[in-house]
């Protein structure tokens, strides 16, 4: 089918590819919510209201000898395409940084989704996220790629 | 595909395109980016505008504006004059009387006005002379307010707060899997405890056409008359010729912007006798006569219910809407326009069962229907469905709807939505499904 108006942006085959692999996806009742003495975690819940997908994402803290740094991200959830992808790239992305750099990554992925399609992400700094900045140009779309880094960013918090 | 043959009926064929090109929305207002005709299937969320809609509106304001039921200004006279004949008008759409008829900002208002007057009711408010009538439908510890799974929050949450103030109960009757309502369950949930029984006319998501009558006779009938009984007719007011009368109903709500008028504007229905027995709900000026600073008297309905600064401008144009829908029906024959919905409805649920993967929310030919359907696409999501159609100038509604907790008997969060109108086409439809038929294709789902 002819995908008309700049849909292939949106959906890359990157994306889509995520949207499949989802990386991170887990049943969280078999994922440990006590982790090692030296760690410890927070679980988030996020729902969208407009479409009532949700995801329930929980980070794991551990204490490294730079600062605490985000050993572990595991979520489960139902969702569209882009929100799956969304938790898969970000789970695959933020998995043994240090904390300050998530807070700041969070930052900048919210920045660029309400850009409008001004700013691209850095393919360097975000990996295959960076396939997301396309989302910006579909304001419908944008609570759907932020739903995992909202959970993320209020899990960090209260880890 | 071709459509179902139907007689036509006397008096010249229906002609969608003609009727179409009076909404400038539709026949060109739309720019789509690569200038694709736009296909506008979200009716059930919001209706275009006929021209003769938005004139009124401008017109009334360019001419007339001000403020009515005050003043001695000969335009405040008009505007009332004019408001009041919009009330006329509407009040007739639906075969009741213009004391019958309150102006309320839309359906959701409607139902929380009657769920916070049956409220305060419960608190021991009441208008001298009707303490008991209102008694008998004020919800207290132990009574029970009924509604069904297929509800539209608004029809919902009202009343799950109302049976939370009062300690009442709140019961839900089920649907059957092809959308059909569980009557035998509504019989055995309707009793003598029931103070209240709200339910939709068509459901937003199932498109079924509830049967109204008897539900409200085995109401009367399992309650001895003492339940009020509560109708939201936002989707049948569209498509539907309504006579609330006779549908023996209570109260019924619909909103101006799904029946081609404007947004910030609804009707809530009464009987006379319950609009009489009703206390108010929102406060203040324009529905009082002698105000103290120990107590208030109140105006007689619909006055009593229309508190605070009205929508004038809307009131007028939802007249003019009517007016449009009753000079489609002059111009093309009495039931010309059900009849196209009719065949608009076979269209697209005959061929959306056709599209591989499609499982229809509210599949049935046992109960009437309009030409609105939800379904879900197998191992794609709602979302990325409407995206898909969007990029082919095809608008639908995905989501849940306002419809969470019917989703979940259905075992979805979220659902597609295509709805038509009058000004609807076959090809509308066809374009629709055509786009549809790629969908899973294009996800790499189902190959």
């Amino acid at each position: 089918m002819a995908a008309a108006r700049g849909l292939d942006a949106l959906y890359q085959e990157i994306v889509l590819d995520h949207a499949k692999r989802r990386v991170g996806f887990t049943s969280l009742a078999d994922h440990p919510e006590q982790p090692a003495a030296s760690e410890r975690s927070a679980t988030s819940h996020q729902r969208n209201p407009v479409c009532g997908d949700e995801i329930t994402l929980r980070a794991v803290v551990a204490d490294g000898p730079e600062g605490p740094v985000l050993r572990d991200v595991a979520w489960e959830g139902a969702g569209c395409s882009i929100s799956q992808s969304s938790a898969s790239m970000l789970s695959e992305l933020v998995r043994g940084v240090p904390l300050e750099q998530t807070d700041r990554l969070v930052a900048g992925f919210r920045e660029a989704m309400r850009s409008r399609g001004a700013l691209a992400l850095d393919e360097e700094e975000y990996g295959d996220a960076a396939a997301l900045s396309g989302v910006s140009k579909f304001t419908a779309r944008v609570k759907c790629a932020m739903l995992a880094w909202v959970a993320l960013e209020d899990a960090v918090r209260r880890a | 595909m071709s459509a179902p043959t139907t007689p036509a009926p006397a008096g010249a064929a229906y002609d969608a395109a003609a009727v179409r090109a009076e909404f400038p929305l539709l026949s060109g207002g739309a720019q789509l980016p690569d200038g694709a005709p736009l296909v506008y299937l979200d009716s059930a969320a919001t209706s275009q505008r006929p021209r003769a809609v938005l004139d009124a509106e401008r017109s009334f304001l360019e001419t007339t504006n001000s403020a009515v039921h005050r003043g001695a200004h000969s335009l405040a006279a008009e505007a009332t004059e004019l408001f009041e004949g919009a009330r006329e008008t509407v009040a007739a759409f639906v075969g009741a009387g213009p004391e019958q008829l309150v102006w309320t900002s839309g359906a959701t208002a409607g139902l929380n006005l009657v769920a916070y007057s049956l409220g305060n009711a419960a608190a021991g408010r009441a208008v001298p002379g009707h303490e008991d009538a209102v008694r008998q439908w004020a919800p207290g510890p132990g009574d029970e307010i009924v509604v069904t799974e297929a509800e539209h929050h608004a029809n919902l949450v009202p009343w799950q707060e109302l049976a939370a103030r009062t300690g009442a109960r709140l019961r839900a009757v089920p649907v059957h899997d092809d959308g059909v309502l569980d009557l035998d369950a509504a019989a055995a949930i309707i009793g003598e405890r029931t103070r209240v029984v709200a339910f939709s006319h068509v459901s937003n998501v199932l498109g079924v056409v509830n049967p109204v009558e008897r539900l409200v006779a085995m109401t009367r009938e399992a309650t001895g008359g003492r339940a009020l009984t509560v109708l939201d007719a936002c989707q049948s007011a569209p498509h539907l010729a309504l006579d609330l009368p006779a549908l023996g109903v209570d109260v019924a709500v619909f909103s101006g912007h799904k029946v081609l008028g404007p947004n910030g504007i609804g009707c809530l229905y009464g009987r006379t006798e319950v609009l009489e027995a009703l206390p108010p709900f929102l406060l203040g000026g324009s529905m009082v006569t002698t105000v103290t600073l120990e107590a208030t008297e109140f105006l007689p309905p619909p006055q009593r219910f229309e508190a605070g600064t009205q929508p004038v401008s809307q009131a007028v144009a939802l007249a003019a809407a009517v007016d449009f829908l009753r000079g489609v029906e002059e111009r093309f024959g009495a039931g010309a326009v059900a009849e196209h919905e009719r065949r608009l409805e076979q269209r697209l649920r005959h061929g959306l069962r056709e599209v591989p993967g499609v499982r229809l929310l509210g599949d049935t030919d046992a109960s009437e229907r309009v030409a609105l359907q939800a379904f879900d696409v197998e191992g794609v999501h709602a979302h990325d469905v409407g995206q898909l159609l969007d990029a082919r100038g095809v608008a639908v509604r995905v989501g849940h709807h306002c419809a969470q907790p019917l989703h979940r008997r259905f075992g979805v969060t979220a659902s597609v939505r295509a709805s038509a109108a009058l000004y609807t086409t076959e090809d509308d439809v066809d374009v629709f499904l055509d786009a549809l038929s790629g969908v899973r294709a294009y996800f790499g789902v189902g190959r």
